[in-house]
């Protein structure tokens, strides 16, 4: 009867693992030097759109036709100015505010979308079909070119661009939570709760959602790096944000025609979206790391 | 395991009232294939099992790995849909109801799970893991709930400061105790133990049966027990079912069927009991070959490839369930005969 014991060593491996998931991971995380430095950038920069007002000293659409195109370093404007003697300093800080918020409702709602679609194909096997076909339908569009699609339908504003980056979010998002739901439909307490007499949205949200949450996270940090650049991608070419709006792309698509005479116009913003997007998939791929090596994304 | 055999007279005084009947169950599982995912087969994972359970009595279930006792628990609880027969539980039909109908049974019939850290969500403290099936089931309000949960984890031999630790803080034999609390939460009548005591160790599995029989005696609960341990089966149950191949195979109170077993199938396993004795002297049963494949059985009795007292017979007509002696049945053409 001894033999019928069993106590796997795999089950105890698994316990330890599960000891205080979240300081765990927080601690590995910390031990990856790159993403601690994306961590700093990104927290520097929710600073930044936080607290605009305070650390800016010029409106960032005020113009002043005495003081434009200014180098960098000069007095008052240690960014520089503009063609129309914007100060470069307030519009970064407050394009800050614009990527960010962007970004955020882009994924938020692509989040919202994927885990619905991921949930309904993983959890009933009739919709899979169905709902994986749709999703294909919208991996098969180049991305930009959903977006501008998306948005000659809609109108050009800063909302539609939001909207558009969510849309182009949601199949690659569905993907990963149908993955997810596959493997933790199967596992003994989804079973359990349906002997227990639970319906399929109790199964789905307080039982199958809790345990897919890690792959989403990291989807979702990675996803801010692209709806960022595509929230800039799209403003340069002029289907985001509207001039006098201070936002990253935009700017350098306005600095262009000054790429010689003042070129800062165009590096300075260029540096504030590489760095973002730098920081927040180094922090995707050290959360990945953190959470779980072998995690497929 | 020495066990004595007392007890298991109580049921039989008075006619016992039977508390869930099973006819021409089965559960084939399709095999599909191709560009098309057509039909190509089934799995016959359980065929054809008749039997009834009594109120108050344990019955053992017993076979080899894919002989079916699981999926036959399961489809009694309903968590696998039925390809055919009836199942009876409490003088009502219950295979084909709705969810909602259904709910009235689930308070009726749980389950204990073989795995007990598998069975937790592992996101979820266990207070709220037990209060979460008040809400299902009652009304309760919150302060009633936490009452009740405190009252469970006490009954099962945990304590209150329990409530508000996860899955993985516990032990083995705790977890199980979790899945036991959360079973009889809504005070069933009838309660399938899917291997519920194998993944733990042996003194752990004596407290946990323990338990069981406390529960059973305060609450008159029948008890399902799927096994692949004679010897717990021996010590728990009133009576036992052997299966093979998703068929029965024989029947019988636990005393008739450990003394004078009637298949061959249920001798070879009661041969590969080990005995503590040194002296004892046996004869070892070995069984040649392994398992057919469920999704293409053998033709006759499913047993006949690797019976050791096979004859023509056996391979061309499937023997017949027959009750040989009361309460004993089993379905082989030469029952009773010695293996040489």
């Amino acid at each position: 009867m001894a033999e019928l014991a069993t106590a796997p060593g795999a089950g105890v491996n698994k316990e330890i693992k599960r000891e205080r998931t979240f300081v765990v991971t927080m601690k590995r995380l910390l031990k990856n030097k790159l993403a601690v430095a994306g961590l700093i950038i990104i927290i520097l920069q929710i600073g930044m759109a936080i607290f605009a007002p305070l650390i800016t000293f010029h409106d960032p659409v005020k113009q002043d036709i005495n003081a434009s195109e200014l180098p960098v370093f000069s007095e008052n404007h240690w960014l520089g100015t503009d063609n129309y003697g914007r100060d470069v300093w307030s519009r970064i800080v407050y394009g800050a505010r614009i990527s960010l918020v962007v970004g955020l409702i882009a994924v938020t709602l692509g989040l919202i979308g994927g885990t619905i679609l991921g949930m309904l194909g993983g959890y009933y096997k009739k919709l899979d079909g169905i709902i994986m076909r749709i999703v294909d339908l919208l991996f098969s569009f180049p991305g930009i070119l959903l977006a501008m699609l998306i948005i000659a339908i809609l109108g050009t504003s800063l909302v539609n661009v939001a909207i558009a980056i969510s849309i182009w979010s949601i199949p690659t998002c569905a993907r990963i939570v149908r993955g997810s739901v596959l493997s933790i439909k199967e596992k003994e307490y989804v079973m359990a709760m349906k002997s227990l007499g639970a319906s399929d949205l109790r199964i789905m949200f307080k039982h199958i959602l809790p345990n897919a949450f890690a792959p989403i996270i990291v989807f979702a940090t990675m996803r801010m790096a692209t709806a960022i650049l595509s929230t800039a991608s799209l403003s340069y070419l002029g289907l985001g944000a509207q001039p006098p709006t201070p936002e990253w792309g935009a700017m350098i698509s306005q600095g262009q025609a000054f790429m010689w005479s003042s070129p800062h116009l165009t590096i300075i913003p260029g540096i504030a979206i590489m760095l973002t997007v730098f920081a927040f998939n180094v922090v995707g791929d050290g959360l990945r790391d953190a959470i779980d090596p072998n995690m497929d994304i | 395991m020495a066990v004595a055999e007392q007890k298991k007279t109580t049921n039989a005084k008075h006619e016992p009232k039977v508390l869930l009947e099973l006819e021409g169950i089965k559960k084939y599982y399709p095999i599909k294939g191709g560009i098309l995912q057509r039909k190509q087969g089934d799995v016959k994972a359980v065929e054809n099992v008749s039997l009834k359970l009594f109120e108050g009595e344990s019955l053992g279930v017993v076979g080899e790995s894919g002989c079916g006792k699981s999926t036959l628990g399961k489809a009694v609880l309903g968590l696998e849909e039925l390809t055919e027969g009836k199942i009876v539980f409490q003088d009502t039909e219950i295979q084909d109801l709705k969810r909602k109908e259904k709910l009235k049974f689930v308070k009726e019939m749980q389950m204990i799970f073989q795995d007990p850290f598998a069975s937790l969500n592992p996101r979820q403290r266990i207070g709220h893991a037990l209060e979460e099936v008040f809400t299902m089931h009652t009304d309760m309000s919150a302060k009633e709930k936490r009452k009740a949960v405190i009252d469970l984890l006490v009954e099962v031999g945990l304590k209150e400061e329990h409530f508000y630790k996860y899955p993985h803080e516990f032990s083995g034999g705790q977890r199980q105790r979790i899945g036991i609390a959360r079973a009889i939460a809504l005070n069933p009548s009838f309660v399938i133990c899917d291997e519920a005591v194998s993944a733990l160790d042996v003194s752990v599995q004596a407290q946990v049966l323990k338990l069981l029989k406390t529960l059973q005696e305060k609450y008159q609960l029948s008890y399902l027990f799927i096994s692949h341990d004679l010897g717990v089966v021996r010590y728990f149950c009133d009576r036992v079912l052997v299966m093979y191949l998703g068929n029965t195979v024989e029947l019988g109170t636990v005393a008739d069927l450990f003394n004078k077993p009637l298949h061959p199938y249920t001798q070879a396993l009661l041969s590969a009991i080990p005995r503590p004795s040194v002296n004892a002297k046996r004869k070892r049963v070995r069984l040649q070959g392994d398992l057919p494949n469920p999704a293409n059985p053998p033709s006759g009795c499913p047993f006949h490839t690797r019976c050791p007292i096979a004859a023509e017979k056996c391979s061309s007509e499937k023997p017949a369930w027959v009750e040989y002696e009361p309460n004993h049945f089993a379905a082989c053409h030469f029952a009773g005969q010695p293996i040489q």
